[in-house]
C-alpha cells in the first residue's frame, strides 16, 4: 500500500512558471519555436541557466505532431549540452511535474525543470483523440471526445445533478473570469451557441489551441533561494480508472477523489482550485469527487474552457495555482489535470504557501 | 536525506517473436506483468503503482496506449506513468519506476515495456513525411551505417569485428529461451555472407523486429526481506541526454552516454569497470555498437574496444561478458529491448539466468540508448544491498 508521509520528506516547491498565449492555431511557429520563449522566460524567472538544472522533465504527445519521436526535436532547444539529466513523459505536462518532483525526493535533484506543449491545430482534435480508445474494440468506431463528453453530461442530468443553464452558467463564468488571463484564448461574453453534441453546445466544449508551458522545481532552502514566496508541494498523487466507459460510473470521479485524499487534499479547506475540466459537465463531476464548495474559488485563469492546449493544460492548472501563491493571492491551492476519455486519469496537487 | 535501497525481485517477458497473432496489446503486457508477479509471488493487488513505457505511438498506432492498457495492468485505482525516450525508453522507465520506491513514494511498483510492432510497421512509424526536418533515412541503419564507418576509420578496427559480435549474441541467444531469433544452423561464415544492408552493416549484424515485452516487479527493503528469490539491488542508476545534431556531437563515443555512466560508476563505487563489473548487457542493435560501447562505458581505452571483441574477451566464457541473453541482436521489441537488458543484468545477480547464466555476476550492468545515440540510461545491479 501506498505509505504515509514519512518524517524527513523533501520539501519541494514550484519556484517559476510561465505560459504562451494559447491560439487556435500557430502555422508560424514550429513546436519548439512555440516552447522556446516559455523555456527561456522560465529560467530568467529564477535567474538560472540551462547547465544550473539538476534534473528536466517534458510532457508532449506524438499524435498531436503527427510524428514520431517528436520530443526529441524539443530537447535540442531546450540546448542539452553539456549533456543533461533528462526524461519525458508521453503525458500531460502534470505527469512530467510529477516525475520530476519524486526525482527531487529522493535528493538526487535539487532543482528540475518542466514542460510540456501541444499544437492541436495541424489535424482534427476530436479524430485525433479517437486513437486512445481501445484500438480493437471501440477505435475502429471513431467515436470522437466530445461525443463521449456528450454521454457524460447527459449522465448528470439524468441523475439530477445538473442541468443544461447550469452547464451554460459554468462556461459562461468561465470566459468571464478569463478576461483577467491574457494568455486565454477565449474570453469575455461567448454566446452559448448550438448543440455540438447533445447536450453539450459549443459554449460547453473546450477552444482548440496551441500552446506550451514550463515551470521550475526546487527543493528545500534552494526553493527559498529562487522564489520570495515558493508554492510549496504539500502533496502529488494520481489515479486512474478503466478505460471502457461502460464499466465506469460517468456521474462520478473516484480516481479524483482517491488522488485528493493521496495528496493531502482534504486535510485542510484550500482557498483556490485549477481544475482541468475541458467540458462544462466535468467541472461538475469535479468539484462533487473534491468536495469544492463555494468558498473555494475555481478556475479564475478560466480554466480548460478558455483554453485547452492538448499536453500543457494540466500543467498550466498546476503554474497558475503556483502562480497564485507566489503572488500572495493564495495560501493554499488545489491543483488538477485530467487525460483519457471522461475524466479518466486524474491527478491532484496541493500547494501551500508559507504563512505570512 | 536518504534513498530507500531499491530491490528487484520480479522478473517476466513474453516470447519474443516476430508476430503474437494470438494476443491483443493487452493479452501481451498482461502476460509479462503475470510473469513478473509469479516470480515474485506477488499478487496485482500488492502493486501500489505502475510505470510503463514503449517507443512512438504510431508503432501500434494508439494515442496514450496507458489508458486503454489500464485495465491489463491492474492498474485501476492506482498510479500510471507512461514514460517515452526513444530506444532508452525501457531503461529510463525501470528507472523511473525505480525512483518512485527510492523516493518512499511507493513500497512496490510495477514496470512494464512492450513493443507489438506486428500491428503496424516500424519503418512507416519512423516515415512520416514533415517538412523540414531531417527523415530517418532509409531505418534506423541508414542514419547509424556512416557512425560504424567513422569508428572504423578512427580505431583502424578491422572489418570482421562486427561479424564476430553477431555470431556471438546468435549464439548466446539459443541459451535464452525467450530470444527471438533461434539460429540453430549459425555460422561465422554464414554472417559474412550475409547481404551488405548499410554497408558496413550486414543483415546478419542488424536487429530483427519483434513483438514483446518485459517486466519487473520493484520494491523496497522490506518487500526485499520476503521476496522468495534473491533479489537484485540497484547500485546507481542514471539518464543523460544531449541534442540529436550540432556541431560539437562525436556521434562515434557520444559524451551523455559518458556521463551517464561515470554517474552510475560514482553511485555504485565503481573506480575500474573493467575490474569491478562482472559483465554487461548492452543496447547493440547493430554488432558493431558492441565495441563502440564497450569505450563509451570505460571497459576500454578509446580505440581499443574492438580489440577485447576480436580476443574473445565478450564471449560467454570470456572474462567480460557481454549480451548473454543474445542481445538487441536476437531480439527487438523496441520499446521494451532496454528494459530487457536492465532485467537480464538483474537476471544474473539473481543467478536466474538458466542456461546462460555466468558463473560470476555480482554486479552487471544494464544500458540502453536511443534516437540518435542522443537518449542513454543504465543501471548497475549487484547481489548485495547498496552500502549506505
Amino acid at each position: 500500500m501506498t505509505r504515509e508521509e514519512p518524517p524527513g520528506r523533501r520539501d519541494v516547491a514550484v519556484v517559476a512558471f510561465a505560459q504562451t498565449d494559447v491560439a487556435r492555431t500557430t502555422d508560424e511557429l514550429s513546436e519548439v519555436e512555440m516552447l522556446m520563449p516559455v523555456l527561456h522566460s522560465v529560467l530568467e524567472r529564477t535567474g538560472l541557466k540551462t547547465a544550473d538544472i539538476d534534473f528536466t522533465c517534458s510532457g508532449s504527445s506524438d499524435y498531436l505532431a503527427g510524428r514520431a519521436f517528436s520530443f526529441t526535436l524539443a530537447l535540442d532547444g531546450v540546448g542539452a549540452w553539456p549533456p543533461i539529466s533528462e526524461s519525458h513523459v508521453e503525458m500531460d505536462g502534470a505527469w512530467a511535474l510529477y516525475e520530476a518532483w519524486t526525482k527531487l525526493l529522493t535528493g538526487d535533484a535539487d532543482t528540475a525543470l518542466v514542460y510540456s506543449y501541444g499544437k492541436s491545430s495541424p489535424g482534427s482534435l476530436r479524430d485525433v483523440l479517437t486513437r486512445q480508445l481501445d484500438p480493437y474494440y471501440v477505435a475502429p468506431l471513431w467515436p470522437d471526445s466530445v461525443a463521449l463528453a456528450a454521454l457524460q453530461a447527459q449522465a448528470l442530468i439524468d441523475a439530477g445533478d445538473t442541468d443544461e443553464p447550469a452547464l451554460a452558467a459554468i462556461g459562461a463564468r468561465s470566459r468571464r473570469t478569463a478576461t483577467l488571463n491574457s494568455h486565454a484564448q477565449l474570453r469575455g461574453s461567448v454566446p452559448q451557441g448550438d448543440y455540438a453534441v447533445r447536450p453539450l453546445r459549443t459554449g460547453d466544449c473546450p477552444p482548440v489551441g496551441d500552446g506550451a508551458a514550463a515551470v521550475v522545481l526546487a527543493a528545500g532552502e534552494r526553493a527559498r533561494e529562487l522564489c520570495s514566496r515558493p508554492a510549496w508541494i504539500r502533496g502529488v498523487d494520481h489515479r486512474v480508472e478503466a478505460h471502457s466507459l461502460g464499466v465506469r460510473d460517468l456521474t462520478d470521479s473516484p480516481s479524483t477523489r482517491l488522488a485528493a485524499q493521496r495528496a493531502g487534499a482534504f486535510d485542510r479547506p484550500v482557498d483556490t482550485a485549477e481544475l482541468h475540466a475541458p467540458f462544462s459537465s466535468q467541472e461538475v463531476v469535479l468539484r462533487k469527487a473534491l468536495r469544492l464548495d463555494d468558498s473555494v474559488r475555481v478556475n479564475l485563469s478560466g480554466g480548460a474552457l478558455a483554453a485547452n492546449p492538448v499536453m500543457a493544460a494540466g500543467l498550466i492548472r498546476i503554474g497558475e495555482a503556483a502562480a497564485r501563491i507566489h503572488r500572495g493571492d493564495s495560501d493554499r491551492a488545489l491543483a488538477h489535470a485530467t487525460s483519457g476519455p471522461c475524466l479518466q486519469q486524474n491527478l491532484v496537487a496541493v500547494l501551500e504557501g508559507e504563512p505570512r | 536525506m536518504s534513498k530507500e535501497p531499491v530491490a528487484v525481485v520480479g522478473i517476466g517477458q513474453t516470447k519474443h517473436v516476430a508476430a503474437r497473432r494470438d494476443v491483443s496489446m493487452a493479452g501481451l503486457v498482461r502476460e509479462a506483468a503475470r510473469r513478473a508477479l509469479d516470480d515474485a509471488e506477488l499478487s496485482w493487488t500488492d502493486v501500489d503503482a505502475v510505470v510503463i513505457g514503449k517507443a512512438p505511438d504510431f508503432f501500434e498506432g494508439v494515442m496514450m496506449p496507458e489508458l486503454y492498457l489500464a485495465d491489463a495492468l491492474g492498474a485501476v485505482g492506482k498510479p500510471i506513468l507512461r514514460v517515452h525516450t526513444a530506444g532508452s525508453v525501457g531503461g529510463s522507465t525501470a528507472l523511473v519506476a525505480a525512483n518512485l520506491v527510492a523516493a518512499r513514494v511507493h513500497g512496490t511498483v510495477l514496470t512494464l515495456a512492450f513493443e507489438k510492432q506486428s500491428e503496424s510497421n516500424a519503418m512507416w512509424g519512423l516515415s512520416l513525411p514533415i517538412p523540414f526536418q531531417q527523415p530517418l533515412l532509409a531505418g534506423a541503419g541508414g542514419f547509424f551505417a556512416p557512425h560504424v564507418r567513422a569508428y572504423m576509420r578512427r580505431s583502424g578496427a578491422p572489418d570482421t569485428v562486427g561479424s564476430l559480435v553477431a555470431y556471438k549474441d546468435r549464439r548466446n541467444a539459443l541459451k535464452n529461451p525467450y530470444a527471438h531469433l533461434h539460429e540453430h544452423d549459425i555460422t561465422l561464415a554464414k554472417v559474412q555472407a550475409s547481404p551488405m544492408l548499410w554497408d558496413p552493416v550486414r543483415y546478419s549484424e542488424t536487429c530483427p523486429s519483434s513483438d514483446g515485452a518485459c517486466a519487473m516487479v520493484l520494491t523496497d527493503r522490506a518487500g526485499a526481506a520476503r521476496a522468495p528469490r534473491p533479489p537484485a539491488w540497484v547500485l546507481g542508476g542514471a539518464m543523460r541526454s544531449e541534442p540529436t545534431l550540432f556541431a560539437g556531437k562525436d556521434a562515434v563515443s557520444p559524451q551523455a552516454g559518458k556521463d551517464c555512466a561515470a554517474d552510475v560508476y560514482r553511485q555504485a563505487g565503481i573506480t575500474d569497470p573493467r575490474r569491478d563489473i562482472d559483465a554487461v548487457e548492452m543496447y547493440v542493435p547493430f554488432s558493431w555498437y558492441e565495441p563502440m560501447w564497450l569505450e563509451n562505458l570505460g571497459f576500454a581505452a578509446e580505440g581499443e574496444g574492438w580489440k577485447l571483441t576480436e580476443a574473445g574477451v565478450t564471449e560467454l566464457d570470456g572474462d567480460l561478458p557481454v549480451n548473454m541473453s543474445g542481445g538487441v541482436l536476437s531480439t527487438n521489441p523496441i520499446g521494451a529491448s532496454g528494459m530487457i537488458r536492465f532485467a537480464e543484468a538483474a537476471l544474473q545477480v539473481r543467478g536466474q539466468a538458466g542456461e546462460h547464466q555466468l558463473e560470476r555476476a555480482r554486479r552487471v550492468l544494464g544500458h540502453a540508448y536511443g534516437g540518435g545515440s542522443q537518449f542513454f540510461s543504465m543501471w548497475l545491479v549487484g547481489d548485495r544491498p547498496p552500502m549506505s
